[in-house]
């Protein structure tokens, strides 16, 4: 058997000297869905950011591998070529730089990075066409500046497009479903479930298990305190949207 | 981050890629400056008298004058007696066809990448160099004649129309204007010189390239561009200079004559050698270049300046006519130990005249930079409109950006609208590009280039894809 996709070992992590992470293990295979829930200020963000390779924040112990290797010593830019994906809680803006122009570059460095042609001007827009399609943006957003002025919801939606066009090996979602309508909602859902295939997995970060009506998860971690202190199928979201946090709270602490 | 650290500092340390050096053999002048110095340089150029009284005036007025300090650069004290005020390539300086000029020179501009034979020249853009002081070849000069443009250096100018360099020689930037442009106008050597008779609007870019090659020799090239009644031209010029360990003085005048409803774009594309990165060397930019607008015509100035170790100037539209238009379009960057002060003037004399500056300042390392721009709307200029967006970027936080506007207006009916932004490149911005699969370089380069995107969009085209790359080239190892 290979190894997981993402394999996190007892991770602990500090930004400005304060521990926030403290211990924190989980394996996503591929082809696999986890949502990961949990109180604001739990350490969600921290966890897809060091995934990521975010400078600021300092692993002080344990590991995270990805295809089974350490990847702790890698840039961001390493890793995002290597095929990790972050959804950012919030994108931000690039004034000045067209939406297309920087997909194209950003595409041709991970194709350059993988041994690949670059994509011709004509091949990447009808790359672009398919894409933004499939999670339905409009074409205005795409040829303005990176996110410049774009409302919470068109930002979004602007991840989820860049998600489409860069198809990552391992995505994760930082509150994706956060400030989306309904219908916005239904259609990142959609383009989530369509790109869902046995090669590539998804960590969905979220406060509302509405969004796992749509994404059908196989695990749901629950993130308190820097810790996951439960784990369950979609039934566990279920409960949460019922009982809250305070259950689980009560059990790790007499636990 | 540590390891981080090192490898930015490791590409910090990365050259100047023109800083090389050419051997041609040079005519030169004995360092030093005296009546005879520029009567000597007068007669080398077989100038008429009159030009030669012209440049002794100035001379004498400048022994007058005393070096202004006003600037927030400080410069090591320049000792005019020991720079070389004439310097030429001592093949014949005048060539009518490429085989007179000298290979060495040519490959010299080739290694810049200015192909001076017409064949490969990019179409559409005629090119006029300049090494050290001399014109060394105007291309595609026939194929403008025909329709009556002159394009060629400032000593054929004065050879072959004498009658144009003496009715604007001046008349813009008058001899008595300031203590560089007045030494300039004493010791000028050679330029570029350009008429676009009227109504005619000029095919292709017109561009010139100036070259300082001797060591210990000053560059004081004069530029004068007329476009006649309706006419229309867009110019450009691009500068490089060999790495040397002493400061080398550039101090250049540019005048621009745009008649009644004539409109002239000047772009500028400055990369000067910028010094070593603790500050020694590097060219001492104080140029003055100003135009003048007549009735319903427009100068635009776009200039990127990214090189030499202190630039010191002030492209300026003096708006005489009524409806005239001036523009600025500025990018300046500044690392290592660059210094800048620059910055525009916008002078509205006639009614309804509009000025719009945009000044774009990046500071990285210990760069330094000022913005400085005067608006001064006269009394007679009843609806009179200007509008300034001075933004700087700041990359690391050894560096400084300091905005100096001065506005006077002397007629109540003037609307002037002036926004200032002073921002940090942010770690969450480079961090989201790099997620996205760019390395830290091309992040910050198109996290800059994006701020600059206003003033680059107004360069034409060729020229804007090579100063976005040469921005890139700049910022190399600049955070961190
Ligand atoms: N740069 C930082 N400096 C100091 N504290 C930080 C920093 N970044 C995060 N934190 C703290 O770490 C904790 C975890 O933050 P994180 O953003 O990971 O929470 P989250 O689970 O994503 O919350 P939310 O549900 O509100 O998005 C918070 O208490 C936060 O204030
Ligand atoms: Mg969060």
């Amino acid at each position: 058997m290979s190894a997981p996709l993402l394999e996190i070992k007892d991770l602990h992590v500090a930004v400005d000297g304060t521990e926030i992470l403290h211990g924190l293990s989980l394996t996503v295979n591929a082809g696999e869905v986890h949502a990961i829930m949990g109180t604001n200020g739990s350490g969600k963000s921290t966890l897809t950011k060091v995934i990521a390779g975010h400078p600021d924040y300092e692993v002080t112990k344990g590991d995270v591998l990805y295809q089974g290797k350490s990847i702790l010593e890698n840039e961001p830019e390493e890793r995002a070529c290597a095929g990790i994906f972050l959804a950012f809680q919030y994108p931000v803006e690039v004034p000045g730089v067209s939406n297309m122009y920087f997909l194209r570059s950003a595409l041709n460095a991970q194709r350059k990075s993988r041994g690949e042609a670059e994509l011709s001007g004509a091949e990447f827009i009808e790359l672009v066409k398919e894409k933004a399609k499939l999670v339905d943006i409009d074409s205005g957003l795409l040829n303005r500046s990176v996110n410049e002025g774009f409302s919470g919801g068109e930002k979004k939606r602007n991840e989820i497009f860049q998600l489409a066009m860069l198809a990552p090996t391992l995505a994760i979602l930082d509150e994706t479903d956060s400030g989306l309508d309904i219908d916005a909602l239904k259609t990142v859902a959609d383009g989530v479930n369509s790109m869902r295939d046995a090669a590539r997995a998804f960590l969905l970060v979220t406060h509302y298990q509405r969004l796992l009506n749509y994404i059908e998860p196989d695990r749901v971690h629950v993130l308190l305190d820097g810790r996951i202190v439960k784990s369950g199928g979609k039934d566990l979201a279920l409960q949460l949207e019922d009982k809250g946090y305070a259950w689980i709270e009560q059990e790790t602490a007499t636990a | 981050m540590a390891e981080q650290n090192e490898s930015i500092q490791a590409l910090a340390e990365q050259e100047y890629k023109h800083g090389w050096t050419s051997n041609v053999d040079a005519d030169q002048l004995p360092p030093g400056l005296s009546e005879d110095i520029v009567r000597a340089i007068s007669a080398k150029k077989n100038e008429p008298e009159w030009l030669t009284e012209w440049r002794l005036r100035a001379y004498r007025h400048w022994l007058k004058m005393t070096e202004p300090d006003w600037q927030k650069p400080k410069h090591a004290k320049i000792e005019y007696d020991k720079i070389i005020y004439y310097s030429a390539p001592k093949k014949k300086p005048t060539v009518s066809s490429l085989d007179e000029v000298d290979p060495e020179l040519l490959e010299t501009f080739e290694k810049l990448g200015i192909s001076l034979d017409e064949q490969k020249r990019l179409s559409g853009v005629a090119v006029d160099a300049v090494f050290d002081s001399v014109s060394v070849k105007t291309t595609f000069r026939e194929e403008l004649s025909k329709q009556g443009i002159v394009f060629c250096s400032f000593s054929e100018a004065v050879a072959d129309h004498p009658e144009l360099v003496k009715k604007y020689l001046g008349s813009v930037v008058p001899y008595t204007d300031n203590y560089f442009a007045t030494l300039n106008s004493a010791v000028f050597s050679d330029g570029s010189f350009c008429y676009i008779p009227p109504g005619v609007r000029c095919p292709m870019e017109l561009s010139t390239y100036f070259r300082i090659n001797s060591a210990g020799t000053g560059q004081f090239e004069r530029t004068l561009l007329i476009a006649d009644e309706g006419a229309y031209v867009s110019y450009l010029e691009g500068c490089t200079a060999p790495q040397r360990d002493e400061n080398q003085l550039h101090a250049a005048v540019v005048e621009l004559v745009a008649l009644k409803g004539a409109h002239i774009k000047y772009s500028t594309v400055q990369n000067w050698y910028p010094g070593d990165k603790d500050g020694k060397g590097g060219v001492y930019n104080f140029v003055t270049k100003r135009g003048m607008a007549s009735e319903n015509a427009k100068v635009s100035w776009t200039q990127v300046e990214t090189g030499s170790a202190i630039t010191w100037k002030y492209p300026s539209c003096v708006l005489k006519g009524d409806n005239s238009v001036g523009e600025f379009y500025s990018v300046a960057l500044t690392r290592d130990c660059q210094m800048a002060d620059t910055g525009t003037k916008m002078i509205h004399i006639g009614k309804n005249t509009r000025s719009t500056i945009i000044s774009k300042g990046i500071s990285a390392g210990r760069g330094d930079q000022t913005y400085r721009g005067l608006v001064q709307i006269m009394p007679r200029a009843t609806g009179a409109r200007n509008y300034s967006v001075c933004d700087s970027l700041l990359l690391g936080s050894q560096c400084g950006a300091h905005t100096v506007p001065y506005i006077e207006s002397g007629n109540s009916s003037a609307v002037i609208e002036h926004e200032a932004s002073t921002s940090k490149i942010s770690d969450e911005q480079i961090f989201f590009l790099r997620q996205r699969g760019l390395s830290e370089e091309d992040a910050v380069s198109m996290i800059v280039n994006g701020f600059c995107k206003d003033v680059l969009s107004e360069l034409p085209m060729e020229f804007a894809v090579e100063a976005q790359k040469l921005l890139g080239v700049k910022l190399e190892g600049a955070v961190g």
